[in-house]
């Protein structure tokens, strides 16, 4: 096996772990405060229209990230005034968002099909790259650097600073938090705006990335494993980015093993290896919860609508 | 002028009672209406649009004697079925169900209601209410041209395959490919991925980067999106695309795309629909029927054009089989002597892979 093949191998498990770690980081600060949205997929497609059409409209892909996050964020607010503000039910409108954003994507991006765009390549100078270790430090698009200094903030946020103590407090003792001053309210709202943020940019990774065009349900399901992640993570920042390359990993090699023939598919068959990576999680999630440290970490007012006491 | 009151209604209705011949030319005046589902997005670049687009045909040429609808993105399974019993209660009497995995769903409704036409696209099943056609395009046709080429474009004679689900029509492209490519380079082989999908653009790209990271130098996609040709044009590796020309995607490296023309074949059964002449018989039609065609053939030495063009009129004049033996499978038992070939039930219902392919079938 050559380092060329190695470092390939590298750079394609990268690019898939990618959207699902920041659009997971995004849902993981959403949860910590209290709010489950399960309109992750939705929110990633809307931001990945709104990428491309900002790429297609204007060329520069820095500026189509900014547009994606804010078109992302955009569309959790729908989630958010109906569940903080009116109280509905957090499960049954974060589903509903997911539709929403399916259906709003698929119908923006009609006129877009089939018009391919540029990639966002790498921002180093190509001297740096040019070397195969080079490549698998310096290759990648600016959204992979992105994605570890956000969780570098996010953790730092989380366990460091005031503001994540109170976000903190909010999801677990949501009237506590109330009765000693802080806006439950106020707080879930940009946690919300946050999560919808994040997976605006992590849905912008796939035309701006991965596939440079436009296809209805583009994300192809990963809001999903982004979800699964934050529980696979037990709410920690550094433990979701290990997941996220674990799901990418295996995703990836399920695709390479297939790919070399007669070798991998001999031990497992094809389906097994699409399989994989669910029945990987179903394993660590069984050992999470079973261990005493990983278990019971999930924010304890996670999903339960507040009505602030007068 | 007519004044229509309640009394001269009353009257010409009793009139047109009384008329039979009348009546029956007022009803065949009313629109047949003709469902159609699909498996993906009718604006996927690929498989769906080719379908849509042959609807599109259809209606033109019929105008205000069809109605048609539509319903995308329909998943394979169960959940088919309820979509076509839909599409039967509201009125529509002819459906085309487009992929594969339509098929029980497709049966299932034409037994259901024997009122109801049935048109089940790369199926293989009959009806017992003898209302249910199958329809294919001899899309292996295309893929012997592009094998052909790839062979001739390869420097590390190997050629990869990027595969969905090993359904005949999928094996038989692969078969196709591989034997082309091996009748101008003996030692050619064909690497195949089975990605268990035909609609993930990331998964396509991903499976194509595995693919061409161990070796390929020539690829040809049989997904519904233009994922891999992208990879493809990034990489430098030549590709071809399927379903519709997709060399947008890949303006240096997409030497062709195979282009399916539905719009002959669903011109054709709606009209008999219409005509009353509607049976049910199986419909296999290729490049001569005009039902496949490639896109313009670009950047490639001319040998490489010619020799796609002198296959491609092979097809057309009956003169080139790819299924023509001896035709050897992975195991080296012989599917065709010399002098024998493969007929359509042995391409329609192909489970086994020739000698060259690098890869198994998922059982």
């Amino acid at each position: 096996m050559s380092a060329d093949f190695l470092i390939s191998v590298i750079i394609t498990i990268v690019g898939a772990s990618t959207p699902i770690l920041l659009a997971g980081l995004g849902e993981l600060v959403t949860e910590k405060s209290g709010v489950l949205n399960l309109g992750v997929e939705g929110m990633m497609l809307v931001g990945a229209i709104a990428g491309f059409a900002a790429v297609d409209a204007t060329g520069s892909p820095w500026l189509a990230v900014l547009v994606a996050a804010a078109a992302g964020a955009a569309v959790s607010m729908i989630f958010a005034v109906l569940t903080l503000s009116l109280r509905a039910n957090q499960v049954a409108t974060g589903l509903a968002l997911t539709i929403f954003g399916t259906g709003l994507s698929t119908l923006a991006g009609h006129s877009y099909t089939g018009r391919p765009i540029k990639p966002f390549t790498t921002i180093f100078p190509d001297v740096l790259a040019a070397h195969p270790f080079g490549r698998v430090l310096f290759g990648y698009s600016p959204l992979v650097y992105f994605s570890f200094i956000m969780v570098a903030l996010v953790a730092w946020f989380l366990n460091r600073t005031r503001p994540g103590l109170i976000l903190r407090a909010v999801g677990e003792n949501d009237h506590s938090a109330h009765s000693i001053g802080y806006s439950v309210i106020g707080v879930r709202y940009g946690a919300v705006a946050f999560g919808g943020a994040m997976a605006g940019i992590g849905g912008a990774a796939f035309p701006l990335v991965l596939t440079p065009l436009w296809a209805e349900g583009l994300t192809g399901g990963r809001g999903w494993i982004a979800i699964a992640l934050v529980v696979f993570s037990g709410w920690r920042p550094t433990r979701l980015l290990a997941g996220a390359y674990f799901f990418g990993l295996l995703g990836t090699l399920e695709l390479y093993a297939k790919a070399s023939g007669t070798i991998f598919t001999a031990v497992l068959p094809s389906e097994g290896w699409a399989a994989l990576p669910y029945l990987a999680t179903v394993v660590v999630l069984a050992i999470i919860s079973a261990s005493k440290a990983g278990g019971g970490n999930a924010p304890a007012c996670l999903g339960r609508p507040f009505t602030p006491t007068a | 002028m007519i004044k229509l009151n309640r009394r001269s209604f009353v009257a010409g209705a009793a009139a047109a009672a009384s008329l039979p011949m009348l009546a029956s030319r007022a009803s065949a005046a009313d629109p047949l209406k003709v469902g159609y589902i699909y498996v993906g997005p009718i604006n996927d670049g690929g498989w769906n649009t080719a379908h849509e687009a042959g609807r599109q045909a259809m209606l033109k040429k019929f105008g205000d004697k069809v109605q048609s609808q539509y319903v995308e993105n329909v998943p394979e399974g169960p959940d088919a079925e309820r979509v076509l019993r839909d599409l039967y209660n509201q009125g529509n009497r002819l459906l085309y169900a487009t992929s594969f995995g339509f098929m029980d769903s497709a049966v299932k409704v034409a037994q259901a209601f024997p009122d109801v036409k049935v048109e089940m696209c790369t199926g293989f099943k009959p009806s017992s209410n003898n209302n249910l056609s199958n329809y294919n395009i001899r899309f292996h046709q295309a893929r012997s041209i592009f094998g052909t080429m790839a062979a001739m474009l390869s420097k590390t004679g190997v050629g990869a395959y990027l595969a969905t689900y090993p359904v005949p029509e999928v094996v038989s492209g692969i078969n196709s490919f591989t034997i082309a490519a091996r009748k101008v380079n003996p030692n050619f082989k064909t690497k195949v991925i089975w990605i268990n999908t035909w609609y993930d653009p990331a998964k396509e790209a991903d499976a194509a980067r595995a693919l061409i990271d161990q070796g390929a130098d020539v690829m040809t996609q049989h997904t519904d999106s233009p994922a891999a040709v992208q990879v493809c044009e990034s990489k430098g590796v030549p590709t071809f695309g399927q379903g519709s020309d997709q060399s947008a995607f890949g303006p240096t490296m997409c030497k062709s795309s195979s282009l399916d023309l539905w719009g002959a074949f669903y011109t054709t059964r709606t009209q008999a629909v219409l005509d009353g002449t509607w049976k049910p018989e199986d419909t296999y039609w290729g490049m001569k029927e005009g039902a496949l065609d490639i896109a313009e053939i670009k950047n490639v030495p001319d040998d490489v054009k010619a020799a796609a063009l002198k296959i491609k009129q092979g097809w057309i004049d009956g003169t080139w089989d790819v299924y023509s033996g001896p035709i050897k499978a992975q195991d080296g038992t012989v599917k065709a002597a010399e002098g024998a070939a493969l007929n359509d039930g042995d391409i329609l219902g192909m489970n086994w892979l020739v000698e060259g392919v690098d890869g198994t079938l998922p059982s």
